[in-house]
This record gives structure tokens, sequence and C-alpha cells, in this order.
């Protein structure tokens, strides 16, 4: 899919698409994971609608961050929670939109520091590109290619609906 | 012409911790909901996240000390910084050369941040004000001045067991005079909206005016105590008494020292702390400091988040 006009995809569209690629993979032994804040939101849905029993785990990534050095701590750290033994699991990993890698690079990195998970799998709403390093998802809503200088993000309604929108890559100060 | 808070940067953001006097709440509570983010990483498998790699971390200790200096420590190396512990009391200092002639060899090591503890009174700042701009130095002790990082752990344990600042009695008991402990810790209440700070000492132990701090004076325990929600005890601090400010060690207990008792007048939640080390049977009684409404250990354990906290903030910034 190719967006040239500026209307972004239907996210609840996209997220039933990604239930149904997950759905033939689940067993009682997949754990999820998902990245703060969209990938929580994501996570908490599958979570649901995949009826799983394990207890969801939740990555705030601020920590590992590679670019910490020139933009420094968030303010709004919050901490990680992964309630269950990461070694020898089968983990998904669910963040909104796949950009770079740099985000999934980070999250692997620490769920690595909780112990040695047996697997970790990605799933994605959208997949937009432009990979910065070798990352990939096993799972994709879709995958779409974005006007440069354009970022997409992804909200929760005050219902729970998910929305995505787009807008202009904002200049570092 | 208002002079710059010499903690602040340009845009009002932490570049070194010197003391907890001029802190706006705002900055104190990022200090506080950054701490907690990192007590979750001490309670995993592998206590370490990448954060300072590649940082090196100086802990200069001109004076002696053992948990503050550990707890430091700790901290940087949880935060995988390059971590070097300089016993200056027997290294070059004692062979004369002066304190910015030391900080200025250790930068030329391309020392990232200086963690300092010293007995003269605004070592830390004076440090501060000579280091390059992206040197952040942390005041771990100066004098009777101030001790931050202590105080804003303590403020941490505080919220961790009452919540709310708003509505809080709190009575700091002991030797006030000599106590750097006291000073940031009556700083960072009044800023974070505590509404009645008590000091409770006697006479000899408590500094000319210390009203002008905002706190409210008392010199009998019976009275102090009543109705207080967090009490903080001080160490009788020996070794930096001059001449006799007190009859005996065994008087002083006898009138300050903190009995299961004393505390029966004090609400029955109340949470009683200490910065340590404790002098047991001097100013508080062994059955208080074990027993179940101390949260000692607790503030030790809280000290290594508070101190990670810090640390990454004046990186970032």
């Amino acid at each position: 899919m190719n967006i040239k006009q500026l209307q972004p995809p239907d996210a609840e569209k996209l997220f039933s698409d990604l239930v149904n690629k997950i759905q033939p993979d689940i067993n009682e032994n997949i754990m999820l994971v998902g990245v703060r804040t969209g990938g929580v939101w994501l996570a908490q849905r599958l979570h649901q609608e995949l009826c799983l029993t394990h207890p969801l785990g939740i990555l705030d990534i601020s920590f590992y961050r590679d670019d910490f050095d020139r933009i420094g701590l968030h303010p709004k750290v919050k901490p990680s929670e992964i309630p269950f033994e990461v070694t020898d699991s089968h983990i998904i990993l669910v963040d909104d939109i796949l950009y770079t890698g740099r985000t999934i690079r980070a999250a692997i990195n620490e769920l690595f520091d909780y112990g040695r998970p047996a697997s970790i799998r990605l799933a994605i709403l959208v997949d937009r590109g432009e990979r910065e390093l070798p990352i990939a998802a096993q799972y994709v809503g879709a995958e779409l290619v974005l006007p440069s200088g354009k970022m997409l993000n992804l909200q929760q309604g005050s219902d729970g609906k998910l929305s995505l929108s787009l807008h202009d890559k904002q200049l570092p100060e | 012409m208002i002079s710059r808070n010499p903690q602040l940067n340009r845009t009002g953001e932490l570049q070194h911790l010197l003391t907890t006097e001029g802190l706006p709440a705002t900055i104190l509570l990022e200090i506080l909901d950054t701490a907690e983010s990192f007590v979750g990483v001490t309670e995993r498998d592998v206590k370490k996240i990448p954060l300072l790699r590649g940082k090196s971390v100086f802990n200069l200790f001109f004076e002696p000390s053992t948990r503050t200096l550990t707890t430091f420590e700790i901290a940087a190396k949880r935060l995988s910084a390059d971590v070097h512990n300089l016993n200056v009391a027997v290294s070059s200092q004692s062979k004369g050369e002066t304190l910015l002639d030391t900080v200025n060899n250790l930068s030329a090591m391309d020392a990232d941040m200086f963690v300092v503890r010293h007995l003269q009174s605004g070592a830390a700042h004076l440090i501060a004000s000579h280091v390059q701009p992206d040197i952040h130095v942390i005041n771990a002790g100066d004098g009777r001045h101030a001790h931050p990082t202590q105080a804003l752990l303590d403020m941490f344990t505080i919220r961790r067991y009452k919540q709310d600042f708003r509505n809080l009695r709190v009575a700091i008991v002991g030797d006030i005079l000599h106590s750097r402990v006291a000073r940031s810790e009556i700083h960072a209440l009044t800023t974070l909206g505590v509404p009645e700070v008590r000091v409770i000492a006697p006479k000899t132990l408590l500094p000319a005016k210390v009203e002008r701090l905002g706190v409210h004076v008392y010199h009998d325990m019976v009275k102090g105590l009543k109705g207080v929600d967090v009490l903080m005890m001080l160490r009788l601090q020996n070794e930096r008494m001059q001449g006799a400010n007190l009859p005996s060690p065994e008087e002083y207990f006898k009138y300050y020292g903190l009995t299961q008792e004393k505390l029966s007048l004090a609400q029955p939640d109340a949470i009683v702390m200490h910065p340590g080390p404790l002098n047991r049977g001097v100013e508080i009684d062994s059955a208080v400091a074990d027993g179940k409404q101390s949260v000692i250990l607790s503030q030790v354990t809280f000290g290594i988040a508070v101190r990670m906290a810090v640390m990454s903030i004046l990186a970032g910034n």
C-alpha cells in the first residue's frame, strides 16, 4: 500500500487482520509483551481477543535507548513489568509501528536482562519500512510506504478504539 | 539581577545536584518518579541497565563513609558506568595538592561525573563551578551544609509509605546543629508541601534562628512527637562536637532517645527513619530500630534507586 494522499489507514481493520495472522500460532505457552505506549494498547487488545490466560508483560525501553546521549532521559519513564519467568518462554513482542528497528533492538536487549527466552517473535500493526537494523516482524497488520518527513501515530480513544494519524516529523529543538 | 541557581543549566534542567535548597518541586518529583522505575530494575535477575555505558564516575570521598559510598558505587555500576573510588584522605591531598588540582587531574582522565563528599561546606559547589560544562557534580555531603541524595531518598521512602506529602506531620529529632541531612530534609519537605515540619532537640543542638527555615521548634519529645506521622531520627555526631554540648550519651538517651514508650505518642502508623549509622542506646533504642514501625533498611535499599535516578537525569541533561 502506498499512501501518497494523506489518509491514514483504519487501525481497527489492521488490528483484526493482525489477530487473524497471529491466531493460528497461539498456544498456551505464548507470552505477550507490549512496548510502551502503543504496543501496550495493542497487546492488551490482543490478550483479550486471543483469550490468553498468562499475564501480559509491559516494557518501557527508555533505559535501553541508543540516543540517550543526545536526548537524555524521557521525563515520564514508567517501570517495566514482566510478571512471568522469561527464561525458556516463547514471547510475542508487540509494538505499533515498525520503522528503524531501534526500539525493537532495545526491547530485545531489555528482555534478555530478565532471562534467556526460548524464542521471540514480533507482531506489528504497521511496518513502514526504512529499517536501519536487521529486524523483521513475523506478524504484520499492513505494510505502508509513507512520504518522507511524515510520522504515523497510534491513538486509543476513551472507548478503547484504536486510530492512526499522520503528522510532520518534529524537528529537534 | 537574580543570580542563576548553580545547579541548573540555561534551560532550567538539573546540571549538578548540590543541595535541595532552591530546587523546584517539579525537579524533586522528577527524581522521585524516575527512581520509582529503577526500583523495578533492582528487583530483576540482571540488575544492570546500559544508560551510563562508557561513562566514568569518580567517587571523591574526602571523609570516611561506608553506606553512602557503597550505594553510590552500586548505583553507578547498575547503570553500567565505570566507577573509580578515590580514597583521597590518603592520596595526593595529604601530599599537599589542592582540591581543584585534584579535580583538574581527574578531569584530564575523562571523568564524566564527580560524586563528592567533603568535611568543608561548599566543597561540591566549588568543584561544580570549575569543571567543564559537560561534567556533572553530585554532592554526597559537605560539612554541615547539605546531603541532597540522603534527603531525596528519605522523601522517596516517605512517599512510598505515606503517599501524599500534603497532610503529614514530620518530626526531625536530635542533633540538628551538626546535621547536613536535617538541612536538606527541611528544604525538601517544605518544597514538597509538608504542612508541618517539627524539629525536636536540646537548645545546644539547634542552629541559631532555625525557625527561619519554616519549622516548629520543640525541646520536649513528649510534646513534639504528639500526632506525628513520620519520625526522622538523627545520629549524635560526636566527631563534629566541639566542647561540651551535652552532659553524656546516657543523659541524652533519657531525654531524646527514641523508645517504644515515646514512639507511642506519635500516630499509631507512624514510620521511624534514620540516615545511619545508628548509635543504639543513644538516639534510638534497639527495640525501636528493629521494630515494626522502622523503615531504616528500606531507606538503604531505596537509596540505590534514588542515586541511579539522580545520575541518569544529570547524565542526560
